[in-house]
């Protein structure tokens, strides 16, 4: 890591180039990554940290200490001493500008009394891990976080399985037509999908699909992306292979299953993080869709915390990084994969 | 082992005719090689054969049987590709297996097979690898192992050994013709490469353009080339090849230089245009009557000498002798036949001229 970090473009000191690259990329991170850090570590603050200014970086939180007779942990302040040092004082009671105070290590001493303007509260690092815990009993996210997955799941691997078998005809076959059928299919991407919401909506409730996950699924399955971009991997792939197969007794469907699927295997992971993320992240076509909350996915199930009145940002922003994972976990394990997918087919 | 016979196979791409008609039969364990020129159809045919492209008109029989219309892998034939095609993704073992797995064989005898065939090829210890981490030569023994494992009728190979070196090629070429033997089985071979087939067949046809120019043992087209086409194209160094006219029925006139008497001449018609073809081995040194000329080059190659000759008119001969040799390049010398001289018409028909042989 620190010899990748400290790497040169050759020569024993660094060059401006080297200086200017780096703070370049520095920035570059910043950007990029700071508001996802801000968003991580805000969904570990309290409601009430939410709403301060200046805010702070770090999830801070009033210092709390429960004692023994309390319901409830009390907060911590900075109190004034008569010896002019200041103490940390829990208060236990709040009387007009005033405050009671006792010393936490000896609730039961005695009683302080001082103004509120004197003291300061004692703030520390506190993660609310509440934020998590709540959303996912009481609002059914977990319920939201299986729709996700399950639409997720299955449309890629029908997205998979009906784009390659189409790239395959598409590539690997001569029939008259095919050409024609191949600019209309990549003519569809001139198609904006908001264009086609409203037929594609009634074509959905017609088959009885409105309102289920099979309705979310089946729609998008097939992509004219995923159909472009297999279809030009699989034309690199040599036609004499099909012959020896053919040769070797395969049928046409076994060679399709054991020669040109796992030969596309590269492709096919590309078409796999792209359908994983569109599908993962799809908001408009679910919301037309599902309208009954135990169907919801959680792109809408995090919609439903901005309400018209009032937002809540601290289930908001745990939720939303809880959405986040997922896709972030494959994008760390397939970059590799991606790369070469943005560099074959120029989408991303 | 099958026997297969082809009836006027034609086939086109389109308007182009590349195959006009060939007919052909191979019999049983014969090994029979396709020559000709890039673009002579021997590949198309090739595949035509297997059944991996229908011909247009014209019968396939195998064995008796009609297999025209019947699909690649119901015909019980073998191919080696031109670039080996290895299934990348799967091992050595899976390569030479897959095929015997999709007739549904069962697993016993499919391991046995493959050992044989790994055993036979000498790749026994490369069975677990993959294509890719195996050089040319033993890409090439695979490839040939995956046919063998499958026991066919008829080997079909497509230039097996055009992407070897030249010391590989050379080597391939002796195995596949000891394979030929152990195996007696009935075997076709495409190349360009007139060595190859002069070294490994049994029988040679030689294609030009869709057609059959000549078909025999490599010794009979060496000897008795029906036509120019060829006469030029077996043996190495090509055959030379001066344009004249016949003269007197007894010998061919040549511009610039003195008059050859040739016995073929007397099946021509006086002032007929001729081309005499005279193969270089066939070409010797004279202190007496001969063709005038210059040494241009010398390649000496340790057991046996090539010199390059221009003649008094600006033709150029190739010489082939024995041993070493004290000529240099500026040098004048005089050419004579030393050996056979064929003679062929001119013109659209390059046929050659009765009787074919001197002396």
């Amino acid at each position: 890591m620190i010899r990748f970090l400290t790497r040169r473009r050759g020569g024993a000191r660094a060059d401006w180039t080297d200086w200017f690259a780096r703070i370049y990329l520095l920035i570059g991170l910043l950007v990029m990554f700071g508001p996802v850090a801000w968003l991580a570590l805000s969904s570990f603050k309290t409601q009430t940290a939410l709403q301060e200014f200046p805010p702070s970086l770090l999830p801070m939180g009033q210092k709390q200490v429960a004692l023994p007779g309390t319901e409830r942990p009390l907060p911590v302040f900075l109190v004034p001493q008569p010896d002019g040092v200041a103490q940390e004082r829990v208060m236990v009671r709040r009387v007009g500008l005033e405050g009671q105070f006792v010393d936490p290590a000896d609730p039961a001493r005695r009683i302080e009394r001082a103004r509120l303007t004197a003291v300061t509260p004692v703030r520390e690092l506190h993660f609310a891990i509440e934020n998590y815990i709540e959303p996912l009993k009481q609002f059914n996210f977990t319920r939201f976080l299986g729709n996700s997955l399950f639409v997720t799941i299955v449309s890629t691997a029908i997205t998979l399985l009906i784009n390659a078998m189409c790239a395959f005809a598409l590539s690997k076959y001569e029939f008259r037509g095919r050409d024609g059928i191949f600019i209309f299919i990549l003519s569809t991407l001139m198609i904006p999908i908001t264009v086609v919401l409203v037929p594609a909506f009634l074509i959905v409730t017609g088959l009885g699909l409105g309102n289920s996950l099979w309705g979310v699924i089946l729609p998008p399955a097939a992509t004219p992306t995923g159909v472009f971009l297999l279809r030009q991997y699989m034309l690199t792939i040599p036609d004499e292979l099909m012959d020896a197969a053919r040769m070797d007794h395969a049928s046409e469907w076994r060679l399709f299953w054991r020669i040109i699927l796992p030969l596309a295997a590269p492709a096919l992971a590309v078409l796999a993080i792209f359908s994983v993320v569109w599908r993962w992240n799809d908001f408009l076509w679910p919301l037309i869709v599902l309208n009954r909350q135990e169907n919801f996915t959680l792109q809408l199930g995090l919609a439903a915390f901005q309400g018209e009145l009032q937002t809540q940002w601290h289930y908001l922003l745990a939720m939303t990084v809880v959405t986040l994972l997922p896709v972030t976990l494959v994008f760390a394990f397939l970059q590799k994969y991606i790369t070469t997918g943005i560099a074959s087919s120029g989408m991303k | 082992m099958s026997t297969l016979s082809l009836r006027g196979i034609v086939r086109q791409f389109g308007p182009l005719r590349v195959i006009h008609g060939i007919d052909l039969d191979i019999a049983q364990g014969e090994f029979v090689v396709f020559v000709g020129p890039s673009g002579c159809g021997k590949s198309t045919l090739l595949r035509i054969i297997a059944g991996l492209d229908q011909p247009n008109g014209g019968q396939i029989t195998i064995d008796g049987r009609d297999v025209t219309g019947t699909r690649a892998a119901e015909r019980g034939l073998a191919m080696v590709f031109q670039s080996y095609a290895l299934y990348p993704h799967m091992t050595v073992r899976q390569n030479l297996a897959f095929g015997l797995e999709n007739q549904r064989m069962a697993k016993e005898e499919v391991a046995r097979r493959v050992a044989e065939a790994a055993r036979m090829l000498q790749i026994e210890h490369l069975l677990a690898r993959k294509p890719g981490q195996l050089s040319g030569g033993q890409r090439q023994r695979v490839a040939i192992g995956r046919t063998v494992t499958r026991e066919p009728g008829i080997f079909l190979f497509d230039e097996p050994l055009s992407n070897l070196d030249a010391e590989l090629r050379v080597q391939m070429r002796v195995e596949l013709t000891a394979l030929h033997k152990r195996l007696q089985a009935t075997m076709i071979y495409v190349t360009h490469d007139q060595t190859e087939a002069m070294t490994m067949a049994d029988r040679i046809v030689v294609l030009r353009a869709g057609r059959i120019e000549q078909q025999g043992s490599p010794l009979e087209l060496y000897n008795r080339p029906a036509n120019k086409f060829v006469a030029g194209f077996i043996g190495s160094p090509r055959m030379n090849f001066l344009d004249g006219q016949a003269v007197g029925g007894r010998s061919v006139a040549f511009e610039g230089l003195p008059n050859l008497d040739i016995p073929a001449a007397r099946e021509t018609t006086e002032g007929e245009a001729v081309t005499l073809g005279v193969r270089p081995e066939h070409l010797a040194f004279t202190d007496g009557a001969g063709l005038p000329g210059t040494v241009d080059i010398v390649e000496q190659m340790g057991g046996e000498s090539y010199i390059y000759v221009t003649l008094a008119n600006e033709a150029r001969l190739t010489v082939r002798r024995p041993g070493q040799t004290q000529l240099h390049a500026g040098e004048p010398v005089r050419v004579a036949i030393d050996g056979a001289a064929h003679l062929f018409g001119r013109g659209d028909d390059e046929h050659a001229i009765t009787p074919r042989r001197l002396p």
